[in-house]
Order: structure tokens, then sequence, then C-alpha cells
């Protein structure tokens, strides 16, 4: 597997919505590019005939009855919300006036 | 602090002296605040205390306790084992009113509005909920060096770390805080730092314990489950705590063994051991494993023997493979399960300033810190197009291998693994800070145990330069109480070895509430 180069590590953290420093962006190439060394030795193993395992133990994941049950009141919900209108998160405008119509 | 406090009696004590009347769990409780209030200064253990709550706890368990002994001796055994006995919470489960920040700054002032399911269940069984611990942020650490609080240290040398990332329930437990309390366990962070603090710490099967209302880190390898000083402890909490729950689909309906009730101490504990045989995986025996923990490691296997059981070495070939195959799948995971952290709609915010985008980038890269974002990253990486298949999905096929290598040992009719817990004692703070591969390895021996879905109980079997030493006991599904059976056999049999008079170091007179 080929190091991992500065633009591609700034596409990662892109893609993981970080907003990250140089400086920090920089470290983060070292220690990802040591990281991916140590995964290096898995290409080797032979899995051409084992399926995956998402897990191993669960037979079953059951549903529960679908029984309408309370839920949590909405002003536990938002208690926590960093911004709030009425009964609703509020957030930012994603759609701007030229996107209209 | 007197000799004969009640902060050092163990859970199962606690009950005997309040069903007996001979101590109230108010008494108790004042003894466990006092002691925090002076001596966590030094430690740092605990994240938020609920004491006006637990009092109030412990009253009514001391009312409960006085009503059924008036009743007779019927309606005190039908009283719930841990009615008044203090339990600690790792700071990620979610208690109604106290805060949650799983050791993060991104959940900096999140009050939490509603129960875990082990929450209420610790309340339906009368226990009292001292607070909230410190841990690595997300539990992604070995050390609780990454909290985005504070240090938490090793009673047993103040220089050194706690273990991780359920550090500060292990901190807790070891200095005489707390009884009980939670961990979670996604590599081995309730084992690790049970071993580095010299008490007893499992992880149950993958499903035993309901996650509902704890913070997730990898979904298909955390587990719940309890540190206690005894084996018998654990297995208390663990009844209480586990069984299916309908708000956890990964929860299993495989019914909660009530032996875990009625495990067996002294003699009989001891007896238990004749017979069972003992397999000893090669591969955990790893390069770099300190001397003094592989003797200590070796003698306990010694004691098993000479109490007749039966030891064969045994190889694991697939545990080489293991903590790639961990660092791929638990990150990915995460990466997915830290999404829902974009300061919309509770947690830390950095919105507002300019465009939706830059408030997410915002929010997220200062919110966490640098452990989380290492994670996150390389999650991120491994899911991403072009990666999926030859990492995440060629991870998911190695577990397949991992988790055959320990059928192979169960259908060879072995009752439980030995191995070490952790390679090292408890090192100093900072040495393995700048190099996050050397704190990975510190986990070598407990992520494979994870990746198959096992549980696996971390006792107290020796020092090595003066600093706990933990035999791991590793068993197939379902088998806690066959485990703990077991630990509580080794435990009888050293009970009078000349390293159980080692005992941590009283923080009590290491300068008091100074930090």
């Amino acid at each position: 597997m080929s190091e991992l180069t500065r633009a591609e590590v700034e596409r990662v953290a892109a893609l993981a919505r970080l907003g990250l420093t140089s400086d920090e962006l920089g470290k983060l190439q070292g220690d990802l590019n040591l990281i991916l060394e140590q995964w290096a030795h898995l290409a080797d193993v032979d899995t051409s005939s084992v399926p995956p395992s998402a897990q191993t133990i669960l037979q079953e994941m059951p549903l529960r009855d679908d029984i309408a049950e309370a839920s949590l009141p909405a002003d536990a919900a938002l208690q926590n919300a960093p911004a709030r209108s009425g009964d609703f998160v509020r957030v930012q405008a994603i759609l701007s006036e030229e996107a209209d119509g | 602090m007197s000799g004969a406090s009640l902060r050092r009696l163990t859970a199962a004590q606690l009950r005997d002296a309040f069903r007996a009347g001979s101590a109230t769990s108010r008494a108790v409780t004042d003894e466990l605040f006092a002691a925090i209030e002076h001596e966590d200064g030094v430690l740092g253990a605990w994240l938020y205390l609920r004491r006006d709550e637990a009092l109030a706890e412990a009253d009514r368990a001391d009312a409960r306790y006085a009503t059924a002994r008036a009743a007779g001796a019927a309606a005190l055994n039908e009283l719930p084992p841990l009615l008044g006995v203090p339990v600690a919470l790792k700071d990620l489960v979610n208690l109604t009113g106290t805060p949650t920040t799983a050791g993060s700054r991104i959940l900096e002032g999140y009050i939490s509005p509603y129960d875990a399911t082990i929450a209420s269940r610790l309340k339906s069984a009368g226990a009292v909920i001292l607070g909230k611990t410190n841990m690595d942020e997300f539990a992604m650490g070995s050390s609780t060096e990454f909290s985005a609080y504070k240090k938490t240290v090793n009673p047993w040398g103040i220089d050194r770390v706690p273990g991780g990332s359920s550090g500060g329930s292990s901190a807790a437990v070891a200095a005489f805080h707390a009884p009980l309390s939670i961990g979670t366990d996604t590599g081995g962070s309730i084992r690790q730092p049970a071993s580095l603090t010299g008490i007893v710490g499992l992880k149950p099967t993958y499903g035993r314990v309901s996650r509902y209302g704890i913070v997730a880190f990898a979904s298909s390898l955390d587990q719940v489950g309890p540190f206690a000083r005894t084996a018998y402890d654990a297995a208390l909490l663990l009844h209480a705590i586990g069984g299916a729950d309908a708000h956890d689909a990964t929860s299993s309906r495989t019914p909660l063994d009530d032996a875990l009730l009625n495990l067996p101490n002294g003699d009989a504990a001891a007896t238990a051991i004749r017979g069972k045989r003992f397999a000893l995986p090669k591969e955990y025996f790893v390069a770099g494993m300190e001397p003094g923990v592989e003797g200590a490691v070796r003698d306990a296997v010694a004691t098993l023997e000479a109490a007749g059981g039966v030891v064969e070495e045994v190889s694991l070939p697939s545990t080489e493979h293991a903590l790639a195959t961990y660092y791929i799948v638990a990150p990915a995971e995460a990466s997915a399960n830290l999404a829902r952290f974009d300061g919309v709609r509770y947690g830390a915010s950095k919105h507002g300033g300019g465009d939706l985008l830059s408030g997410y980038l915002e929010t997220r890269g200062r919110g966490f810190g640098p452990e989380v974002r290492r994670r996150i990253m390389l999650g991120t990486y491994a899911l991403s197009a072009g990666y999926y298949d030859a990492y995440y999905v060629k991870a998911q096929k190695v577990r397949t291998l991992i988790a055959r290598d320990f059928d192979r040992i169960w259908s060879a009719g072995f009752d439980a693994i030995v191995a070490p817990t952790s390679p090292q004692v408890a090192w100093k703070f900072g040495v393995k800070m700048s190099d996050p591969v050397s704190m990975y390895l510190a986990d070598a021996c407990t992520l494979p145990v994870n990746m198959a879905g096992l549980p696996g109980v971390s006792i107290p079997c020796g020092l090595s330069e003066q600093l706990p030493v933990g035999l791991q006991l590793i068993g197939k599904p379902w088998s806690e109480a066959e485990l703990l059976r077991i630990s509580a056999g080794y435990e009888a049999l050293t009970a009078s070895a000349p390293w159980r008079e080692v005992m941590p170091h009283d923080l009590s007179k290491l300068g008091g509430g100074a930090s």
C-alpha cells in the first residue's frame, strides 16, 4: 500500500468534516502513514474463501413489537439544542434566495 | 481514616452489613464522599458527583432494609443484592439530569435527558449512584490521558497511568472511592485498566448487556461491564445490568445466568478449579512483554495446575493480525458513529459564523481531541471509495479467522483460555503519548477477544515492580458465570499469598485535595 499524500489527507479530512489547521494535517499525515504500515501485512492473509463477519455472536437481532410508546417529550429532546425555535431545532438556512424556484 | 472503615468493604460485605443492620448505606455513602473530597484532587477519577441524590437513594435503601428487618428474614432475602450499594458510572452512561461528556469537549455542557438502560436497572436495583468517572475521549485510549478534562492517576503509583479508557472507573474502585463501577470495553478498556490498578474487570459477551443510552464508539465491539474488587462482586453487578432490552436490538435474549448470584467462595470456590481445562495461547506472550508480568502470569497458571486444573499450550495463529484488524474496524465504525456530532442538535456548536459546511468543519475540528481525530481520519479513509474492500472488508474477513481460532479451542473441550491481560504494568505519564502505535500495542492481548465477541475477565494475579499484574480468563459465549467461578477459585487459592498484603497508596496521606 502506498503512502498517503498531503492531498489525500486533506481529502479524508474534508470527507470527515474535520476543519484542521495546516500543522494538524501535517501531524496526521505522519501518524496515519505510521499506522497504515501496520495494516500492510493484512494484504498477505489468504481470505479468498473466508466470508466477512460484521459480528460473530448474535444469531438474531429481534425487533420489538410494533406498538407505539411514549417518546422523549419535546422539551427534554430540545434541552441540549444549541438553538431552538418553538418545538424545533433552529438550523442555519441551507437555501439561498437565488436557489428558490 | 480508620482501618475498619466502611469504604474498604466489598459490595457483598456491605449487603450483609445492611441486612444485619450493622451498617447503613448513608454511613458508607457519606464516608465515600468524604474520601473523594479529600483525595480526588490527587486521584482525579471523578468528573461529576451527585451527593444529594446519592444520599437520598441511600436513605431510601436504609428505610427498605429497616422495614424488611422488621418483617423477618424472608423479606430481607427478597431485597435486591445491590440495594444501598454505591456504584460509579463511566462518563458515557446517560443518567437523567447529569452531564455526560464521554471525556470530550464536544459534549461539554450536555445534560442527559434520559436514562441508559443500565442506569435505570441500577436505579431499580436500589444501587446508590455516586457520580461519573473520567475516561479517554470517546473511550479511545489506553491510559485515560486522552480525557479532555483531567488527569487520573493510578493509586499504586501517582506518576503512573490507571489504564484506559475506563481509567476513572478503575482508579475509583482501586482507591476505595467506590466498591463497584461501570466501564465499557471495545478493545480492552475494562480489562486493561483493571489489570493496571489491581482489581477485577469483566467484559461480557457481545450482546450480554444493553448499550441503549451508552455513547457509542464501535458498535460491533462495544460492551458494558463491571469493575469490582472481587469476582463475587463483579457477578452481582453484571446480574443487575445484564439481559435483553427492547431498546437495544443487539442485546441478546439468551437468559442471564442466575448462578451469578450464587458464586461459591472460600474452599468451595477453590475446589471448582479441579478438572477444569485451560488453554494457554503462546501468541499472547508477545514480544516486549515485561518479564515480571510474564512471571506473575506463569505463576498464576502454575497455581491453577496445582489446584487440579489441566493446562495445555495452544496456538491462536490469527492473533498476529488482530491488532491491524481492530484498528481498521474500530475506527471505521467510530467514524460513522461520531458523524452525529455536528453541532446542530446537541453538544458544542460553532455554527452561525459562516455557511453550514464551515459550521460542521469548525464544530468537529475544534470539538474533538487529537486521538479521536486520528481515529475518525483512519476510519473515514478505510471506508472511502477505492479502499473499502482493501481495508474494511478485508478486516471483516480476518475477523472471521480470529473467531474460528477461538471456536477450535472450545471444540477441543477447553473451559477457558488463560493469558496475560496487559503486556506491561502501569507506565508513567507521557511515555506513549507521542507514539500512537505503542499505545495501540497496549491492547494486543485484549482486543482479539472483542473481535470474537467473547467474554473476558482480568483478575489480580501478583505484582511486578510493586505494581499490579492481571491474569486474563477468556471464555466461550455466555460463560461469564463460569469465568467468575474460576476467578473466585483463584482468589480463594491465593487468599494468603504475600502479594495480596500489598495495598495501593493511602491517598489520604498524599497531600489531600491539592492538585
